[in-house]
């Protein structure tokens, strides 16, 4: 049994910095009563604050402390949470935080990560000189509101509450049972928030002739409620997701895919190839292929593919080279083969159509063999006597172009278009290649 | 061993490899595959692998995980780095290990996002308020991916900093041939912890250019970081002497160690008056260009730099030593020349230095840059 701790205030720095009269002296004391109350262990306890004069609270705790950036206290109080489930996390943040932070709030609480959140709510910002917050009030005059807030306040319960929050109080630095609530919200297993109203008095008070009554007179005014405002018992985030993962351990990490080399390859030079296709017709899964047959068969190859980022639709172009050596540069300025599969697709290569000459190839499906002008050789695949489906187009005439200019043997192409697929994808593969013989038999040069 | 991989996939497993057990990420083009196989690996050795709401919640979770011990990593691209902006200087600030990776595409803005860049390179430097030094690696391949993210946590455990991983779009999502049997492992380095008894004061040094001890957040010792400027005990100070003490320190921790961030490679099979210097993806580039120019006879060194920053000034000023012309080729304006510059304006005599730059979202050929060797 460890002794009793009477206050985790630091005896060191007993006097808080605020100005006489804040609000945030009687929260913080109220904080420290009910860590009295709950006897937490200080190693197993965290206080998070954000910027503004409320951010220099956890300087007077003797817990452990993390100050952080304006807003975003709570994903620090997220990380350390998911880092370490165990912990007891307390955000203390203004009403600045809030607003600067409020995406961060939101998912907070949507998520339910087991963090408490006291807002010290004082109605403006104080530390840099009383400007208007997300929760100043109609009217409120501040020093960027000289004629009055034309602002709707922000009811930070209400957006806490309807997105998921375990635990959620509105009330004032002055209630009485504050301590009891800060226990209660810290006991929480998931996300809790007190919104806690109180007097800024170097600022919104003097500026609005403010004091408690008018604070309790404007919470009541706005119809706001005040007490315990939500209490639900939702997973919290951090333990649900060890949880979520538990099976998945052990399972090997990162696996390496050795690639065998089976087959021999006769190609002597590196060979650039792209194909120029459409997206849903297998282009890049098709590149993949290629580029695993040359492994299979000693080579050494690279793939690039270039899509819309609307990937179900237009064109699909991915570039492979294959060759004996390791490749550097995996730019292809002028193919040494250009497969030109579908409308889309030659639209995306006039420049290195252009660039290509008598030594190169361009193999060509008949609708598109009229529609290229380029000095490369053109070799174009009748598909009138071997229909070949849409989708299996740029595996048939790949595997075409892999015979033709012997790139390396078939059997290893094969190999690669059933390496990892399941079984009706590989036979459908299967019968593209299959195909690719009798186009190959009726090219017209 | 051959495998077909891309950069990302190289990525993750230098990261796994170095102990890497937080990673938060917001997904962007062409940062993502890191993301998803972070996010598919870490359950699997009880690490947490999460996607952040954005990217200013992502950063913020690993940082807030990294000062409770664990081994945190991002990932993202230009439009996410500019939010990473803040952090990084807390990073910096509150001196918390974390790898950042940057893959960089085509800028300002949203700018291309499928498309290759390297203009970066001065805003991983300079990308956060107060101009304290960051340190910055550059992989070429997939290899140096594996070694230079092992490196990265190594540097980030070691001087307890925010280090970046400056790739970009071709290097990450283009599948490669990679010899994975050569993949090196480099013994991990992790922070030096602050010994469980006597007391623990977070921001203690005692040359300025050490490292402070750590304990986790959830330890022995009772933790107080901070991102404001601080003494040793992490309070907020004012005092011009413990300011300065603060800040020299920041500054000393990396610049002191300037010797052990010069990784470079330099080819220089003999004297000659061109040296090309390059990093990353134009470096391979670059090596193919020098292939082709000594195959027709002509004579030049290349340097590939793998730490960008600090500047490997020591062995720059080796290589470029005694050469007429200095070609430094990257997709951008000319960001590294200027570095280059500054160092040649040092030497006697004083090479040329001329830059090969495309900001067109292509790669620079070797051609582009065998016509710059005389
Ligand atoms: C990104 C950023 N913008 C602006 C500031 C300046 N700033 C410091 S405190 C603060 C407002 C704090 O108000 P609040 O959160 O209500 O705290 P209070 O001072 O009222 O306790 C602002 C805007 C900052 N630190 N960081
Ligand atoms: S400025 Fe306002 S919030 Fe800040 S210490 Fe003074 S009274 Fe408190
Ligand atoms: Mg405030």
């Amino acid at each position: 049994m460890l002794p009793e701790i009477t206050t985790y205030r630091n005896s060191e720095r007993a006097r808080y910095p605020f100005c006489p009269g804040c609000g945030h002296a009687l929260v913080n004391d109220h904080l420290n009563a009910a860590l009295v109350q709950l006897q937490l262990d200080p190693r197993q306890t965290v206080i998070v604050t954000d910027i503004g004069c409320v951010g220099m609270s956890d300087q007077y705790f003797d817990v452990h402390a993390f100050h952080g950036l304006h807003g975003r206290a709570l994903t620090y109080a997220t990380g350390i949470k998911l880092a370490k489930p165990a912990l007891k996390v307390i955000v203390l943040m203004g009403d600045g935080g809030v607003g600067i932070g409020g995406h961060h709030l939101l998912n907070a609480a949507r998520r339910n990560i087991g963090v408490t959140v006291l807002v010290f709510n004082n109605l403006n910002f104080g530390m840099t000189g009383g400007e208007h917050s997300v929760t100043t009030p109609h009217g409120g005059i501040t020093a960027t509101t000289r004629g009055g807030n034309l602002e709707r306040p922000l009811d930070i319960c209400a957006t806490v509450a309807v997105n998921g929050a375990s635990f959620v109080y509105r009330g004032t630095a002055f209630d009485k049972d504050l301590p009891a609530r800060i226990a209660e919200a810290i006991q929480t297993p998931g996300f809790a928030l007190l919104d806690l109203w109180e007097l800024c008095t170097a600022y919104y008070v003097p500026n609005n002739r403010f004091s408690k009554t008018e604070l309790l007179q404007t919470m009541q005014a706005l119809g706001l409620a005040a007490g315990v405002l939500q209490r639900t018992e939702n997973a919290e985030f951090a333990h649900a997701y060890r949880a979520r993962i538990t099976d998945q351990r052990g399972q090997p990490v990162a696996p390496s895919q050795p690639v065998e080399q089976k087959f021999e390859s006769a190609l002597a030079k590196p060979t650039r190839i792209v194909l120029a296709g459409a997206a849903g017709g297998k282009v890049r899964s098709t590149a993949s292929a290629l580029a695993l047959g040359g492994m299979y068969s000693g080579l050494w190859a690279t793939q690039r593919d270039d899509y819309p980022t609307t990937v179900m639709s237009g064109y699909s172009v991915a570039e492979v080279i294959l060759s004996r050596a390791e490749i550097l540069y995996m730019g292809i300025e002028k193919p040494d083969i250009l497969a030109v599969i579908s409308p889309e697709g030659l639209s995306q290569v006039p420049r290195q159509l252009r660039a290509m000459d008598a030594t190169q190839t361009v193999y060509v499906t008949p609708d598109l063999a009229n529609q290229i002008e380029t000095r490369a050789r053109k070799v174009v695949f009748d598909l009138d006597r071997a229909p070949v489906p849409k989708k299996a187009l740029a595996l048939a005439t790949t595997a075409a172009i892999v015979r033709h200019a012997r790139l390396y043997p078939l059997e290893a192409l094969r190999e690669a278009i059933c390496a990892g697929q399941r079984a009706e994808f590989a036979q459908e593969n299967l019968r593209a290649l299959e195909a690719s013989e009798t186009i190959l038999q009726e090219v017209v040069s | 061993m051959r495998e077909f991989m891309d950069g990302a996939e190289a990525i993750t497993r230098g990261a796994l490899a170095a102990g890497c057990n937080f990673f938060a990420g917001y997904p962007i083009t062409p940062a993502t595959p890191i993301l998803l196989r972070m996010l598919r690996e870490l359950p699997k050795i009880g690490g947490v692998g999460i996607q952040g709401e954005d990217e200013i919640a992502s950063i913020g979770m690993c940082i807030g995980a990294a000062m409770t011990g664990a081994k945190a990593m991002t990932a993202t691209s230009g439009p996410g780095l500019s939010l990473y902006s803040e952090n990084i200087g807390l990073g910096i600030m509150g001196e918390v290990p974390l790898v950042i990776v940057d893959v960089m595409r085509l800028g300002p803005a949203t700018g291309g996002a499928t498309t290759v860049a390297q203009g970066d390179v001065q805003f991983l430097r300079w990308g956060t308020s107060g101009g304290f030094p960051v340190i910055a690696l550059c992989p070429t391949n997939a290899a140096e991916c594996y070694a230079l993210t092992q490196r990265a946590f190594n540097f980030a455990e070691r001087f307890r900093t925010p280090v970046f991983i400056a790739t970009d779009k071709e290097m990450i999502s283009a599948q490669q041939s990679v010899e994975t049997s050569t993949f090196e492992n480099i013994p991990i380095a992790d922070r030096a912890r602050a010994p469980a008894e006597g007391e623990f004061v977070p921001y203690r040094v005692k040359r300025l250019a050490d490292t402070p001890l750590f304990s986790p957040i959830g330890g022995a010792h009772l933790v107080r970081f901070t991102t404001s400027m601080h003494g040793e005990r992490g309070i907020l100070t004012k005092k011009p002497s413990n300011v300065n003490k603060t800040s020299r320190h920041l500054y000393e921790k990396i610049e002191a160690h300037r010797a052990e961030f010069e990784l470079v490679a330099f080819d220089a099979p003999e004297r000659a008056p061109t040296v090309v210097v390059s990093y990353g993806i134009t470096a391979r580039s670059m090596i193919e260009a020098a292939r082709d120019a000594r195959a027709a006879g002509k004579k030049v060194s290349t340097l590939t730099v793998h730490s960008l920053w600090p500047v490997p000034a020591r062995a720059l000023r080796d290589a470029l030593r005694g050469a007429t012309r200095v070609v430094v080729p990257e997709l951008n304006f000319g960001q590294y020349r200027l570095e280059i510059e500054r160092i040649a304006l040092a030497l006697d005599p004083r090479p040329q230095v001329i830059g090969v730059n495309r900001v067109d979202g292509e790669l620079i050929t070797p051609g582009e840059i065998e016509e710059q060797i005389l």
